[in-house]
Formats: structure tokens, sequence, C-alpha cells
């Protein structure tokens, strides 16, 4: 096993995967940047070097930097948390051409993931569901109406050439198209001077639905069972929870099954996770392959027992992979909230400052990873994450109420955070009914002005 | 009389006169701005906000370095209102 491995990164994923390396009895290496000297990942770490300028693209991005601090430190691997340089496939062989080991996927399954066309190209070719559309643009309204009859209504028309969401039509019968299809045609020509324009399905209101896979390096990939990550705002995950309400175990073997198999087309290594929408058909499609640890892993960690980091480092030094699915002990339910220093109450402003009162969530079912203590000082330089409380119990009752105690116990002052958004969100009927897709959280933030412009 | 007003920051973050490292600043002492025109971005936790004109008028200073952190509350700008 390694004896000393870096972490370049910093907040509650550089203090978990210190955690998980002093269990494992290996001498666990922090970089900081001149912002963070004081941070909690850099006190708990058994050494710790400074790499740089408080903004990231002057230290936690410095390839070099880091390499270099891993180098003279005597480091054998290098864990990169997610965000920062964790997707970076340069980074990866980077690592890798100076004789380090890179805990993740090798650097061109990150390249593989990371392109979002050609990664859709593989997973077609790998028999994975994709949004049903048109192979390319289609030429007429008749032949957009075959291939709407042919994926069933609705369908969106969109503009091959992109154009930022102009052009996009949503009809939801064939009249509809007959009416759309040529105003969408113009208004593609007018946004970006090609008037070719495809058919998709609209998936309606659809659930956020992710599996967590390992790979080894024997070739063998499994998956942990899903995480349901529906409640985001802008694209952002506020709130994840293992397993899905959603899912029965026909349906849970069947999308495992194919996130296995989206795995192995890009021959993937090491922890990632494979997300798809779910209609409320119980239609699933691929959306992406994440080649990271996730924010989210603690829910599957709750529910399987396994430690995910932990398999990350053995996975990375040559350990195979010794059980699968079928042959852990699910039990429970787990639920995770977001802590961001953000304001909900103004338009979710950031909300750096001076923690003053300090006061951690405990108790029977409670686990909260963060980088907080008492008189610690938020960087402006960086994500507005601050912790993620996470809920366990045997029911999903039982984990809501475990959330809500928690929440209510966790005192952060003077600090503005979405704690008091998901102290609302826990006593929402339809999140306690599991009725939730990725547009529920409008029922909270209604009309949200995507354009600051028109501020006053 | 012509009335001075000063702008701070909203909160604490890293001020920049500049759209891109490349480009020019949004605005120079002396430059006459509308209402509401941008003077420079406040970058705070990886979000960028727009500082504006509070009223139109002339620059007569700029109180902060390009990509200086500033707390709550700091001067970034001295603004000549119009009458």
């Amino acid at each position: 096993m390694f004896k000393k491995i870096l972490i370049a990164n910093r907040g509650e994923i550089a203090v978990r995967v210190i955690r998980a390396c002093q269990e494992m009895e290996i001498h666990a290496i922090a970089v900081f940047s001149e912002a963070d000297a004081l941070s909690l990942h850099v006190t708990l770490a058994d050494e710790s070097h400074c790499i740089g300028a408080p903004p990231s693209a002057k230290s936690y991005l410095v390839i070099d930097n880091i390499i270099e601090v891993a180098k003279s430190s005597g480091a054998e691997a290098i864990h990169p948390g997610y965000g920062f340089l964790a997707e970076s496939a340069e980074f990866a062989r980077a690592v890798e051409a100076a004789g380090l080991v890179f805990i993740g996927p090798s650097a061109l399954t990150i390249e593989q993931a990371g392109d979002k066309i050609n990664a859709k190209r593989l997973m077609r070719q790998a028999g994975i569901p994709l949004i049903p559309s048109s192979e390319g643009g289609v030429a007429d309204l008749k032949e957009a109406a075959s291939i709407a009859d042919k994926i069933g209504y609705p369908v969106m028309i969109k503009a091959t050439g992109g154009g930022g969401g102009r052009g996009i039509r949503v009809c939801s019968d064939r009249a509809m198209l007959a009416e759309e299809f040529m105003i969408a045609k113009a208004e593609a020509k007018a946004a970006c001077g090609n008037d070719e324009v495809y058919i998709e399905k609209c998936v309606v209101d659809p659930r956020h639905i992710e599996f967590q896979i390992l790979g080894d390096h024997t070739g063998k990939i499994i998956h942990l069972g899903e995480r349901e990550c529906s409640v985001q705002r802008r694209f952002q995950k506020l709130i994840e929870e293992a397993p899905s309400p959603a899912l029965d175990d026909t349906m849970r073997s069947q999308m495992g099954e194919m996130a296995i198999k989206a795995a192995k087309a890009v021959n993937y290594t090491n922890a990632g996770t494979v997300e798809f929408l779910l209609d409320q058909a119980g239609n699933f499609y691929f959306i992406e392959i994440n080649s990271r640890i996730q924010v989210e892993h603690p829910v599957t960690e709750m529910v399987t027992g396994v430690d995910l980091v932990k398999q990350q480092i053995q996975i990375a030094n040559g350990t195979a992979l010794d059980f699968d699915y079928e042959s852990l002990s699910i039990r429970g339910w787990a639920i995770e909230c977001r802590i961001n220093a953000e304001n909900p109450d103004f338009n979710f402003m950031p909300c750096p400052g001076t923690i003053e009162h300090y006061r951690a969530p405990a108790g029977f079912g409670v686990r909260f990873e963060t980088q907080l203590y008492q008189g610690y000082s938020l960087p402006i330089y960086y994500d507005s994450m601050i912790g993620k409380l996470i809920a366990f119990d045997l029911t999903r009752e039982g984990a809501i109420k475990i959330m809500r105690r928690a929440l209510n116990e966790i005192c952060i002052d003077p600090l503005k955070s979405t704690i008091s958004l998901h102290a609302r969100i826990m006593e929402d009927t339809d999140f306690i009914n599991g009725d939730i897709h990725t547009g529920y959280i409008k029922k909270f933030v209604p009309d949200e002005d995507e354009d600051e412009d028109d501020d006053d | 009389m012509s009335k001075e007003i000063e702008v701070k920051t909203p909160m604490s973050g890293v001020f920049y006169r500049k759209p891109a490292p490349d480009q020019a600043c949004f605005v120079e002492v002396g430059d006459i701005v509308k209402k509401k025109q941008t003077l420079a971005l406040l970058e705070t936790m990886k979000m960028f906000q727009k500082v504006k004109a509070p009223a139109a008028g002339k620059i007569v200073k700029v109180a902060a370095e390009n990509e200086q952190a500033l707390g709550d509350g700091a001067l970034m700008f001295v603004l000549e209102a119009e009458e």
C-alpha cells in the first residue's frame, strides 16, 4: 500500500480524503494557497505545503507546483478530490509522467467521458439509451412528423447550429409541430445563420438518477446502487438521497446494468458516476459520466457501508474488487443537504465572513462533512459549499426527521446559508412523498430571473 | 454644486476593472458614465456581480487596484453625479 498520498484539493473533500488516508495509516500531505493557511485540511494533514497565491489559477490549478511538492515530499500518489484538476486529463498524464499514481480513471477515460458529444456516440454504439432524436437535421415537415410519431410527443425542435436556447420549440402534438416547424427554422436561421433543425424527445419533469460505479484494473466494474439528485437549482444539486424513491428492484437492476455497460464503453477504472434522466413513464436516458468522486458520495456510503474514498485508494494501488452489488448488505435511507454560504432569501448571493458562533450537529444518524470550525474565516476565492449534512435512518421518513432535527441544531452565525431553505424543503409534502423532479426547486425559488441586467 | 457619490462593495470580493485580462478597463478617471453602466466586476466565491453606476456622472476616483481583494463596504469608485 502507498505510504504517502498528496491531496490536491481543499475544503471538505480534502478533509474527507485526509481522514481516509489516516485510517489506512497513510501519511497525508496537504497543499494550500496563501488564503488557506488556517484551513482545516492543513491543520489535520500530517504535512502541508503552500503552492501559491489565493486565486485557484495561481495555486490549486497549477499542475507544476503540485507535482513538484508531490515529488519533493515523497508522495507516491495524488488524490484530486472533485473540482479543480479532478477531471483534467492533462493533470492525470502529468502525474503519471512524474512516476506517480493518479487516484482516478486513466487520462484517456477522462477525455472520453469529458467530450460530451463523443461520449454520446460511444454510448450509442454500446447500446445505452440516449434521449431519442433524429439522426441529424430533418429536411422537411414530413420527415419531422414521421420522427415525432416514432419517438412520441412532446418533442422539441432544436437548431442544429446551437444558438443558446434560441430556436427551441416544444410541440405537444402533430398540429403544433406543423405550426411551429417553419417558425423554428426561421429562428434558427436568425440565431445562427443555419436553418437546419432536428427533432428531440422532450423529457417532461424528469428525475436525475445516477449510479455509483467502481472499476478495478482487471476490468471488473460494479455499481453500488443509485442516488436521486432531482432537487437542483441551475443544474447545481442541493439535496441527494440513496436509494431513490422512484426505483423498484427491477428498474434498479436494469439501470445498474446500463451504468456498468456505459462505464465499460470507456474502460472505466476507479470511482465514477453514470448519470441518467428518468421520465415519468419509467424510461431512462444517459446524460453523462462523471470521472471523479462526487460531492454526494456519502449517501451511497451510508446505505452500502462501503468507504468509497478508501476504495479509490485501494483500486489505485492495484487491489482487485472482491465484491459486487449483490453481495453488499444494503439497508436504510440516506439524505444529504448541501450547505452553501449563500443567502437563499437574496438571490443566493454568496456570504463570506467569519464564524463567530459554531455548533456542529451530532447525534444518532448524523454525519457532517465540513471544513468549518469556530472562528474560521471563509476565503472569498473558492466555492461557497461549506458542508454536507447527511442523515441516515432505516426509513426515508426517519431520515427526514433526523435531517430536520440536525438542520435545527447547526449554528454557523452570522453567516447566511442554504440551511433555512433545506429546513423548508424537509417540511414540504411533495418532498416528503418523494414526489420530486428537476424543476421541483421552483416551488421555493419562483421565477428566477436569468438575466441579472434587469435588476434594479 | 455637483454631488460626490462613493461606490462601495456590497460584500467582500476580488475587484476586476476589466471584463477579461487582455481587455480594456470598463472605466477610467474622467469618463462620463450613465446610470447602471458597468464600472467593474466583483468576484465572491466564484460568483461574479457587476458593479454599476448608482447615478449618471463623471468618474473622479478609482480607489482599488485591478484584482485586489476588497472587504465588505470597501471604496471602489468616487462618482461626481450630474446635476
